[in-house]
Parts: C-alpha cells; sequence; structure tokens
C-alpha cells in the first residue's frame, strides 16, 4: 500500500505497517560537523520501522542508483536500532526505559552503522514525550515474538508466492539428499526421517544426515546429542561433521552412560569404510562467544561517530584502538581454525568432526568457512545461499536470540552470523575473482539481518519457525502465514540495483579449452630479484617448502647452523607447511582457497563499517573507480557484441539500448553505493587533531636535519 | 653453461660456492657470482632453481660472521644488509681465505666511492630507443605552465651557480624583483635557497614557492629585502590577502633552530604573512622509523600484535603528516586567496616532498608517467635533494647520520594517492617501484649526486651515463595503468586518515613468500581481457560493415557466428 490520508507527508507504508506515534517539527542533522545543516520534518514510529519524513523530500529528483524498495534512507527498522541516547544540556544519556526528562534531541545509533541526530527544540512538548517513550519502548524493550513485524506483514499481505530461486532451502528430504548426492556423500551417509515431528530435538532439523551405521535408536536416545550429523563431503570423501556435545553432568552414572554411549559411536564411525577421525571441541579452542560480543561491541564503537572531530580524534590512535577490540585477532583465529579443518580433510584425508555444545553457533562459523574455502559451489550467490540455509536456518542457528531481536536476554546476544559475512568478506577482498557476489552483495545481506520482513533471520530454529507458521493462528483468519525469504532480493532491490551485488570479475569455470587456459592462468613469480632482470627460471610448485626441507636434511645434516632467523628448527607443523605450500602455488580460483592470514592480510570491512562517514569518502576514488570502468567496458563489448550480430543477420540496425549502468562513474563516490551525502565536496578533509609526542625518541626529535651553524658565515 | 644476465658493460669479477641462508627457507646450496653491477645467486641440486639477482648499489653494510674457529654449521660467512628492506646471509667454507676474498670483492664494487672507482653507471652500455634525459627541459616545463608572464621571470643569475649551488641553474622569480634583490635575499637565506616558484595556477595565479630557512638567529635578526621580496610575491597573484608560508618543521624545531643562526619567519617582520607550522619530523626521526617497519616486516611478518606493532613504528603516521602538509598546500593555493611559501630549514628534504606533493594533487599532467618523471626531476632532483648523502650511493659508512628515506616516503604518499585513486594515475605500482629499485642500484645516473652543480661540473652526467627514465619509457606499457582515465584541472586530494592509509605491502614485504603478490592483479587482467575483446570486436564489426557494404550477398560462411565467439563473455545485466 502507498501513502496514508492520515498522514499529510507522502509516506510509504508497508502492508501491516501501523503508525504509533509521531512528532512534527523535528530537525534532523544532515550532519553533526558543529554547521548545524539539516532538515525540518517529521518523525514517526510504527511498528516496523522508525522513520524522518523529511518535508521538502519532494525535491528528491536525482533518485539513488542503489535504493532499497523496502527500507529508505530516513528509515530504521526498530530491530535495525542499536542505541538510542538523550541529551541533555550537551550532555548524553542512554535511554534505555522509563524516561523522567525529555532529552532535546536524540542520536540513534544503528545496527548497520548510521548514526541520526534529531534535534527536539521546536517539536511540542507533549509530542516529544509521545515521540521518545514510542520510540525507546518499541525498539529497546523486551517483546513478543509474535509481536515482531514479520507476523503483521505475513498476514496483512495478499499471498506472497515468494518468487522460487535457485537456494536450495534444505527443508525437505530431498533437499538433503540431492546434497548428499552432489557432494558423493551418498555412500557412506543417508539423510534421516527420525526428527518428523520433532521427536527427537526442536533445535534439529525435521531432515538431517549421519553416517549410515548410526541407528535410528542411538539418535532417539539422548535427543540428537552425541551424534555425529554431517555438514559436508570433500572430493576425496572426507567428511566434515558436527556433533552436539553432552553438558557437564553431575551424576556419575548418566556421565558413564553418555560415555559409553560416544565411545560407540566412535567406534562405529572410525572404523571402514569411515575415514579416521579428528575431533575438534571448538568451545575449548575458539574465542567464547562473549569474547566475540564483547569484541565486536568495542569494535562496531569505532565507526559509530558522532562528527568530524571524533573521526579525527581517534584517527591518532587508530590502528591501537583497532587492536584493543580484537575483532580482526577473532576473524584471523576463525580463519585459522577453518584452514586446520580443512587441512585435516584435503591432506590428511580423515573425517572433522565439530563439536560444541549446541552445534549451532561456532560450528556454523566454522563449518560454512570450511565450505566456502573448499568448494567452489559455495562461492556462487545460489550456492552461498543455501549454505546459509544449510548450515544456518535450517541448521538451528538462534537468530532470535543472538541477534537479540526481542530484547530478551543481552546475554544471548553475539554477533556469529557478522563474523562468518567479516571471515568471507576477508576472502573476497583477497581474491575477487573467485566469488560470484560482491562486497556490496555481503554488505546488504548483513543489513538483511534487522529487517522483519523476512523470517530467515528471525526464528530460533525450524521447529520454532514450522510451529508459529500454522499453531494456533489456524484458528484465527491470519495463519497461516506465509514468509518471504530473504533470498529473494527482488523484495529488496529493483533489478538495476541487484546488478551490483553481482562480481563482474567473477571468472566463471570455464569448460577446458587450451587456448584460454593459457590466458587466464597466472604464472605466479615469486620475486627474490628484481624485477627488471628475471631470470628465466620461473620457480612453480614446491619452490618454497618441500624441496628445501629436503636440502635441510641432505645437505646440511641435523644440526642447523646458528644463523637461520626463521624457526625451521622447531617442529613441523603440519598446518604451517600446508598453508606455506599452498600459497607458493598459483590460486585455482574454483579450488580449494585458503585465506592469507598474516596480520597485514586481515583488514577492516571498509564498506560495511565506514560508509556513512563522510570523512571517510573518496570522491572518484576507491575500489568502485575500477569496478565502473570494468562495468562500462562490459557494457560495450555488450552492445558491440548486438551490433555485430545485426550486421551478421543483415538486419536493419535498430537502437541499440544498452542499460546505462555508471555514466560518469569517474567520479563515484568510493563509499558509492551507500553514501548517504550525495554531495561533493571540494574542500579535501584535513585532520584536525594533533600529533601526538614521539616519546621514546626525544633526542633525535630534537636535532636538526643536518647540524650547520649558519650563524658564523652570516654578515 | 652457467648463464647469468649480463648487462652491457657489466664484467664479471668472481664467482664461489656458498650456502644461502634463506630466512624464509633454510639454507639453499648454490654459486655466487659477482660483477662489477650485481651479486647474482643460482642454487645447485634444487628444482626449482633458487635465484638472487642483487645490484650491489642496494647494499649498504657487509659484515663478516663468525671467526675460522666458529662452530657449527653455517656459522661462518658474511651477512649483507640492504637498502631495500632485506638481508642476505651467505655461509661459506673455513678453509683458505674463500671469505676474505670475497668480502674484498664485495666490499670493492658495492662501494666504489669509497675506493676511488666509479659507478657501474659510467660502465653501463644499455641501449634504449628513448633517451632519458631529454624528458625534463626546466624551459619547457616552465612555459607549459604559462611562464614567463607579466608578473613572472625566468632569472639565469645562477647560470654558474654562483647565487646557489645547490639550485638549478634556470629559476622563475617575481618580474618585479631584479638579480640584485635576489643576490640580497639570497644572504638571508640559509645556503642561499631563495624563494623561487615552482608552480602557478593556471587560473587563479597563486604560485607554490620554495626556499629555505631565514638566518634569523637569537637575536631575531631581520632583513629588508627578504621581506621585501616576500611581499612582491604575495602581490604577484593579483590578491591582497597575506601570503601564508608554511613551515614544515614543528614549531619546536624551528625555534631550536634560532640557536644555530636558522629560525622562521615571524609576524612582526613579515605582517602580509601567515606562518603555519606542519609539524613534520626530522631526517633522523624518518630514518628511525623505517628502521623500526623493517624490524617488524623482516624476516618476518610480526605475528601478535601486528597493528600496534606497526603503529610503534609512527611510519604511516609520519606519512599521515606529509600528506596533510600537501594537502594544506594544494588547499590554500588552489582555493585561490593566497599564495604559498614552502620552507624547512634547508628547503630540500620535507620541502621537495610538499611542493612535489602538492602540484601532484592539482596537476593532473603530473599524474602521467612523464610528468611524475617531470616532476621528480624538477623538484627533487634539480633543487638539490641531497639524493647521494640520503641514500649513500658507493659509500661505505653505512651508519652516516646523513642518510634518510626521505624520497622513499615520498614515493609511499604517491603510491598512498594512486592507491585510494585507482584511475587517476597512469602510471602503476610497478612504475613506483622500479624507481625505488634504482634509486639504490646506480645503474643510472639519475639519482646520482647531490646536486645540478656537482652533477654538471664533475662528470657531465648526461653523456657519461644513462637515465632511469630512458629505460622506463622504452618499455612504457609495462608500466602503465590499464585503469586510467585522463581527467584535467581536477584537484586530487586523498584522505589522510589512518583509515585509509595502509602499509604498502608490496614494497616493504615483498621478500617474504608468505605475502601473495597477485602477479598480474586479477582485477587489471580482467580489463585487459576485456579491452582486448572490444579491440577484437570492434575490428571484427568494421570488417562486416565493410562487407556488407560491399553488397556480397552471403557473407556469413567466412566467420564463424560472433554470438557463439562470445559465449564466455559475462555480463550481469
Amino acid at each position: 500500500g502507498r501513502g496514508d490520508g492520515a498522514i499529510g507527508l507522502s509516506v510509504c507504508f508497508c502492508t501491516g505497517e501501523l503508525l504509533l506515534c509521531e512528532a512534527n517539527t523535528v530537525y534532523k542533522y544532515i550532519q553533526e560537523d558543529g554547521s548545524n545543516r539539516g532538515t525540518y520534518g517529521k518523525l514517526i514510529c510504527t511498528n516496523f520501522k522508525i522513520s524522518f519524513l523529511d518535508e521538502d523530500s519532494a525535491s528528491d529528483d536525482n533518485e539513488p542508483q542503489f535504493k532499497n524498495k523496502i527500507i529508505g534512507e530516513n528509515d530504521i527498522t526498530l530491530q535495525c536500532v542499536d542505541q538510542i541516547y538523550g541529551v541533555y544540556d550537551e550532555k548524553k544519556k542512554l535511554l534505555t526505559g522509563q524516561l523522567r526528562k525529555y532529552p532535546e534531541k536524540l542520536i540513534i545509533y544503528c545496527k548497520d552503522l548510521r548514526v541520526f541526530h534529531f534535534c527536539l527544540r521546536y517539536t511540542k512538548e507533549e509530542e516529544v514525550k509521545r515521540i521518545v517513550s514510542g520510540i525507546v519502548h518499541h525498539s529497546q524493550t523486551p517483546k513478543l515474538l509474535k509481536r515482531l513485524f514479520l507476523f503483521s506483514y505475513a498476514s496483512a499481505a495478499p499471498n506472497n508466492t515468494g518468487g522460487r530461486n535457485q537456494t536450495v532451502m534444505f527443508d525437505t528430504l530431498e533437499d538433503w539428499r540431492d546434497e548428499l548426492e552432489r557432494t558423493k556423500g551418498n555412500v557412506k551417509y543417508k539423510a534421516v526421517v527420525t526428527n518428523e515431528g520433532y521427536r527427537v530435538s526442536e533445535k534439529l532439523p525435521l531432515y538431517f544426515v549421519v553416517p549410515i551405521c548410526v541407528s535410528e535408536e542411538s539418535i532417539l536416545k539422548f535427543q540428537g546429542r552425541g551424534i555425529p550429523i554431517w555438514c559436508w563431503s570433500c572430493h576425496n570423501g572426507a567428511a566434515l561433521l558436527k556433533m552436539s556435545a553432552f553438558p557437564k553432568e553431575q551424576d556419575d552414572n548418566t556421565s558413564q552412560m553418555q560415555k559409553a554411549f560416544l565411545d560407540g559411536i566412535y567406534r562405529t564411525i572410525s572404523n571402514p569404510p569411515y575415514e579416521l577421525l579428528k575431533t575438534e571441541d571448538l568451545s575449548s579452542s575458539l574465542p567464547s562467544l562473549q569474547d566475540i560480543q564483547t569484541a565486536y561491541t568495542r569494535f562496531k564503537q569505532l565507526f559509530l561517530i558522532d562528527n568530524s572531530t571524533d573521526f579525527w580524534a581517534t584517527d591518532v590512535k587508530w590502528f591501537s584502538l583497532l587492536e584493543s577490540t580484537n575483532w580482526l585477532e577473532i576473524i584471523r583465529r576463525f580463519l585459522k581454525k577453518a584452514i586446520e579443518v580443512a587441512e585435516c580433510l584435503e591432506r590428511q584425508n580423515s573425517n572433522v568432526l565439530l563439536i560444541e555444545e549446541s552445534a549451532t553457533d561456532l560450528c556454523c562459523v566454522i563449518s560454512s568457512l570450511v565450505q566456502v574455502m573448499m568448494d567452489s559451489y559455495s562461492r556462487t550467490k545460489s550456492g552461498f545461499q543455501s549454505l546459509i540455509q544449510k548450515e544456518w536456518v535450517t541448521g538451528g542457528h538462534s537468530f532470535l536470540d543472538r541477534c537479540n531481536h526481542l530484547h530478551k536476554n543481552d546475554k544471548e546476544e553475539a554477533p556469529l552470523f557478522l563474523l562468518l559475512l567479516d571471515c568471507v568478506w576477508q576472502l573476497v577482498q583477497q581474491y575477487p575473482p573467485a566469488f560470484e557476489f560482491t562486497e556490496t552483495y555481503l554488505t546488504v545481506l548483513s543489513d538483511s539481518l534487522y529487517v522483519p520482513i523476512f523470517s530467515t533471520f528471525f526464528f530460533n530454529s525450524q521447529h520454532q519457525k514450522d510451529t508459529n507458521t500454522t499453531g494456533e493462528s489456524l484458528k484465527t483468519q491470519s495463519g497461516p502465514f506465509k514468509f518471504l525469504t530473504v533470498w529473494d532480493w527482488s523484495v529488496q532491490f529493483e533489478p538495476k540495483a541487484q546488478a551490483l551485488l553481482s562480481n563482474p570479475l567473477y571468472a566463471e569455470k570455464l569448460k577446458p579449452d587450451k587456448s584460454q587456459r593459457k590466458t587466464t592462468r597466472f604464472k605466479h613469480q615469486r620475486q627474490l630479484s628484481l624485477p627488471l632482470t628475471q631470470t628465466k627460471s620461473s620457480p612453480k610448485r614446491g619452490f618454497f617448502r618441500e624441496e628445501t626441507d629436503h636440502l635441510i636434511k641432505n645437505i646440511l645434516g641435523k644440526r642447523i647452523g646458528k644463523f637461520i632467523i626463521n624457526s625451521s628448527d622447531e617442529p613441523h607443523n603440519s598446518f604451517k607447511e600446508f598453508y606455506d605450500s599452498w600459497h607458493s602455488k598459483p590460486v585455482d580460483y574454483h579450488g580449494l582457497l585458503l585465506p592469507s592470514i598474516d596480520g597485514p592480510e586481515i583488514k577492516v570491512w571498509a564498506q560495511r563499517y565506514l560508509r556513512w562517514i563522510p570523512e571517510a569518502q573518496l570522491p572518484g576514488g576507491g575500489t568502485i573507480a575500477t569496478a565502473a570502468k570494468i562495468l562500462d567496458l562490459m557494457e560495450e563489448v555488450q552492445s558491440l557484441q548486438v551490433k555485430m550480430d545485426e550486421e551478421h543477420s543483415q538486419a536493419i540496425s535498430r537502437d541499440v539500448q544498452a542499460v546505462p549502468m555508471l555514466r560518469n562513474s569517474a567520479r563515484l563516490s568510493s563509499l558509492f553505493p551507500f553514501a548517504l551525502l550525495q554531495r561533493q565536496s571540494i574542500k579535501p578533509a584535513l585532520p584536525t587533531s594533533t600529533w601526538k609526542d614521539l616519546e621514546d625518541e626525544d633526542d633525535l626529535v630534537k636535532r636538526d636535519d643536518e647540524f650547520v651553524d649558519l650563524s658564523g658565515d652570516m654578515s | 653453461n652457467e648463464e647469468i644476465p649480463r648487462l652491457p658493460g657489466e664484467t664479471r669479477v668472481t664467482d664461489k660456492d656458498v650456502i644461502y641462508m634463506c630466512p624464509f627457507n633454510g639454507p639453499v646450496k648454490g654459486r655466487v657470482y659477482i660483477t662489477n653491477y650485481r651479486l647474482y645467486l643460482r642454487s645447485v641440486e634444487t628444482d626449482p632453481v633458487v635465484v638472487l639477482n642483487v645490484p650491489l648499489g642496494v647494499i649498504s653494510r657487509i659484515e663478516k660472521m663468525g671467526g675460522a674457529s666458529s662452530r657449527g654449521e653455517n656459522s661462518y660467512g658474511l651477512d649483507i644488509t640492504c637498502k631495500d628492506m632485506r638481508n642476505l646471509r651467505f655461509a661459506l667454507k673455513q678453509e683458505g681465505h674463500s671469505r676474505r676474498d670475497i668480502f674484498e670483492v664485495l666490499t670493492k664494487h658495492a662501494f666504489p666511492q669509497s675506493h676511488n672507482l666509479p659507478f657501474f653507471a659510467f660502465a653501463n652500455e644499455e641501449k634504449f630507443s628513448e633517451n632519458g634525459w631529454m624528458v625534463y627541459n626546466p624551459m619547457c616545463e616552465y612555459r607549459r605552465q604559462g611562464l614567463p608572464n607579466e608578473r613572472w621571470r625566468v632569472t639565469f643569475i645562477n647560470e654558474h651557480y654562483g647565487l646557489c649551488d645547490t639550485y638549478p641553474s634556470l629559476l622563475v622569480v617575481p618580474y618585479n624583483a631584479t638579480d640584485d634583490d635576489l643576490k640580497k635575499v639570497a644572504a638571508f637565506r640559509s645556503r642561499n635557497r631563495i624563494p623561487v616558484l615552482s608552480w602557478i595556477h593556471p587560473e587563479n595565479q597563486a604560485v607554490i614557492m620554495r626556499c629555505s630557512q631565514p638566518l634569523v638567529g637569537m637575536s631575531g635578526k631581520r632583513n629588508k629585502d627578504d621581506e621585501r621580496y616576500l611581499d612582491i610575491i604575495r602581490e604577484a597573484n593579483g590578491q591582497i590577502s597575506k601570503l601564508t608560508i608554511y613551515d614544515a618543521r614543528p614549531n619546536v624545531n624551528a625555534v631550536a633552530n634560532k640557536a644555530t643562526g636558522g629560525g622562521y619567519e615571524s609576524e612582526d617582520a613579515y605582517p602580509n604573512a601567515e606562518l603555519f607550522f606542519l609539524d613534520i619530523h626530522n631526517i633522523h626521526v624518518m630514518r628511525e622509523s623505517l628502521k623500526k617497519l623493517k624490524d617488524i616486516v623482516y624476516p618476518n611478518v610480526e605475528e601478535s600484535h601486528w597493528l600496534s606493532s606497526l603503529e610503534s613504528t609512527h611510519w604511516l603516521e609520519h606519512i599521515k603528516l606529509v600528506l596533510t602538509g600537501a594537502i594544506q598546500v594544494a588547499d590554500k593555493v588552489s582555493s585561490g586567496r593566497s599564495s604559498v611559501l614552502v620552507h624547512c630549514s634547508d628547503g630540500w628534504d620535507r620541502t621537495a616532498q610538499l611542493t612535489s606533493l602538492a602540484m601532484l594533487m592539482l596537476d593532473s599532467y603530473y599524474r602521467t608517467i612523464e610528468g611524475f618523471e617531470v616532476l621528480v626531476q624538477k623538484e627533487w632532483i634539480s633543487f638539490g635533494h641531497k639524493f647521494a648523502s640520503r641514500i649513500g650511493h658507493g659509500d661505505k659508512n653505512h651508519a652516516d647520520a646523513d642518510r634518510s628515506p626521505i624520497f622513499l616516503q615520498y614515493i609511499d604518499c604517491v603510491w598512498q594517492m594512486s592507491k585510494q585513486f585507482p584511475t587517476a594515475f597512469e602510471f602503476n605500482e610497478q612504475f613506483l617501484i622500479t624507481i625505488l629499485d634504482h634509486l639504490y642500484s646506480c645503474r643510472f645516473g639519475t639519482f646520482l649526486y647531490n646536486s645540478e652543480s656537482v652533477r654538471e661540473k664533475e662528470v657531465s652526467q648526461a653523456t657519461k651515463t644513462l637515465s632511469l627514465w630512458s629505460l622506463i619509457n622504452s618499455e612504457k606499457s609495462k608500466f602503465t595503468n590499464p585503469f586510467y582515465t585522463k581527467e584535467l584541472n581536477r584537484a586530487l586530494y586523498p584522505v589522510a586518515s589512518m583509515r585509509h592509509l595502509e602499509l604498502w605491502v608490496n614494497y616493504y614485504i615483498r621478500w617474504n613468500p608468505r605475502i601473495r603478490q597477485q602477479q598480474p592483479n586479477p582485477v587489471e587482467q580482467r580489463y585487459m581481457e576485456l579491452l582486448a575483446l572490444r579491440d577484437d570486436y570492434m575490428r571484427r564489426l568494421e570488417e562486416l560493415q565493410i562487407t556488407n557494404n560491399s553488397k556480397i550477398p552471403n557473407s556469413s560462411a567466412s566467420s564463424a557466428s560472433p554470438s557463439q565467439m562470445m559465449s564466455h563473455v559475462q555480463t550481469h545485466f
């Protein structure tokens, strides 16, 4: 539905959206830079979102190229609100529950990193009270599941056909069987129906896959705990499995039983035809959910910037600030763990069993990462989406609790899905041609976590979704609900905007064609010499690893000279060997992909985190500048193609209508497609903070470049 | 059969069996060859062959490791410190005088200046299709800027380097200042480096001037001629606003300089000028900073606490300050409100960084390959950046306090800009790395010696050596950025924020095999493929059109269906 008579300004309401409160003559600062520039308008709060309705929004004639159809520039879904601050006499105070005094300014920090500043000084007191308490209440206080906008939307929306796409949802037995077949895991693993009616566990999906030798009886014995559940099979037959561990048991008897049960299971799946089994207790080898939450809370704070002064003040100590959040280190550790698992599967040919109490948190991150690294299908759009369905959505990750969508328990919150996306982003930026999707895709996917239109990220399990889809609502006229899936991108984006989610660099797997091969394969050369005078010898496979190891043993005996800098005398860690040997070979974008995890290679996902900060904007710069040139050129090639076809068929040349993608792309903002401010500043951004002292180098600092006494030779 | 690369004019001196102590992969048995230009190592019994190819010019220090009585395998040998962020270690057999010979040969050829020997550049007989010495002609460059004009004139007062022996012979000064005035001003400027024009804004006529510090001293001396000269400069852009002076130094250092006779322009003496300090530190601080950087990246990249380690080197903070200073200079000039005078102490280190970076931001010509060569030639080489002292070409005094990576820091700033604006520069990363490699190699005359006067008086360099630009301009395609989009008159301001500044991994950590250098860059490669495809289609289309126009009824038999040929182009629309 569009427009609502009750509201004077034109506002786009979703079906099922209800206005809850509003305030007039609210002043929204364009950017808190002290200039106080901004616009007046109306601030409203609905059961879906908080929205600022610009009074002169009519002037919005230059439609941005990349626009979300549901969430506008000035819309904040209730689930997207991170924190709300009130400003009282220049002092910021966090607003949570009941308010006694109403602030003159409202600052809303969003989970997608936007920051809104609203001035309420010109608003009627009554309206201030209503809007502030309304916004705080609806976005910050505990909520019932059924109060999520998801349900209003689904019940009011005319039968959503849900444009079926290629994403495998893993909600049928067929989907699992197909996946087993695809990965050739069907010889040793089977899809089971034991959980129909959720008689095993409400946490497990209706259908899942276990080793063929595991009986229905044992699955039922401990509600699915202690059962290896199949995630994926490697080309060599080795499989990635996960298992929900037994909680610490006080009772000796029970724990004895559990131990015996586990021993039995391990015995069964360690025997042929099963590969050697390696178990990996993730809760002891990875940061805890609490660590991850703490790190992210600190990390995101670095990007929720109030003004320019803030930006430059934090710039001086930027690297140590970043490090102190620990977020990048956590990313590094997860990537490293995933490489370790990949090494076991790929090189040691052994099965890997990931163990975690619920097997729905750390397990999801690691199993997804391993598949992204090892299975090029997971690097296509539909493959990645299917992976998220398999490991996360159907797999039972508690999105509702981990995102704290209902504000039920802050302690349950942990950004595990964001962690996965950030890890995948690291791979995307290290190997651009390997992914069918772009970083923009990952960014909008992360934003979709907070859009309560799609069911994808708003349930804790398949069971919870199922019971709430039908359940009691059958009695009312509203059910069963037909929820939308986030994978139907047309709900959020027009085709033109969707084009920005596809990677123009993606090198689709070519059919063997010798002439093609030659040009696309990289000659990967290490430069040990000056680049200008390269020799004919082209270091290839094993240059840096096997041969030299062999050498060390053969020509030098056991004792290693004292001036080896590298610690090659320490016991050879198979991980390092695997990692180094992979990195010394040319990259096959369709094969195994290992991230570089050296310090300089783990970066801040600038597009997601810096996108709303005007100071960080480079007009005409950034990676988008080159990407735009590629898109332009592709367009040109395409139109040539059309012309050639026409010439060829000798048809009368009609006007070729190429889709103009990014014309005048030279001046796109580096923050494209996200920059809030379309303004192209002519003034350069200048640091305002001052240089800090070089404490430890005082003597050097005071010296002059070259000490020459100039006073003597003056006439 | 032992084929080692050899340049024309390069002669073999000696060779020897050694064990190369590779810091990444352990000892490698090989044979090292030394010529008058390079050290070349080729491994034996390894497949593939390990090769080291190091111009002797990059060697900063050669040390002996262990003694005749040293025990343990490979504890006896040579440790070579290089100027390009690496160390080379070779283990030798303890018998004979094997080490002494190689040490002496290396020392002699790596440090020819300390042994009264010429640089390899004078022996180099390479031939190139382009002559790099023709790239920079000061008169042409000033003419390109629209000079001389009614307010600015070219003076030959320094033709024989009589006014200032570290300046070029040709200078541009205000029309209203006589050569006599210039001489008087020279007496009040450190090393006679008077304010002269570097660049003029084509539209608003505001200028960038460069010079050294005024000789104010403890007593706060004044000089009427200097004061008047600065006023003439201020007026020359037709504006009545103040002249902006950027002193590159931190305030305290500028004050401290008074003790040795230097100083800065006081408000009393120069009421029509506004002075700002840019807080850029001296050459010693920069040298220490780079040393610390090397410590965390070579041979191994700091494992834990990478970010705080990087921060503690301060390298990127210095880069940030230099860029910030240059942005201020450029912004001031481009706003048209005032001309700018830049100096530090002597005006050949920080000043060169600031003026040339500001010019790069303001004038798109300098973002082309040839324009950048002109810029380096002009602001650095001709205006007396002391390359010989800062790099220590052929000089064994590795601990010389005059050495400092000022030019490297400048190139890093340029790289940061090119990284932020990947379509704005005609040259690629390889171009910048090549410049840095030959900053040390002594294969070309380009960076040798401290000033134009030395170059001219002592060596008549252009006839006896080759220019680096000859090499580059002869194979330009190798150094060209395919994404370059020509844009005229667009000021390009980088964002000098730590959020955007990055460590130049492909330069500083390039010796580490664990740092993956995707060569060629996949984005670039994709673009090149598309370009080739487009050209191919255009050619075919033209052919088709000709065929069709000549009304040959059926031409389709001659070529395959175009859509078949194009099946591998992905479009995503």
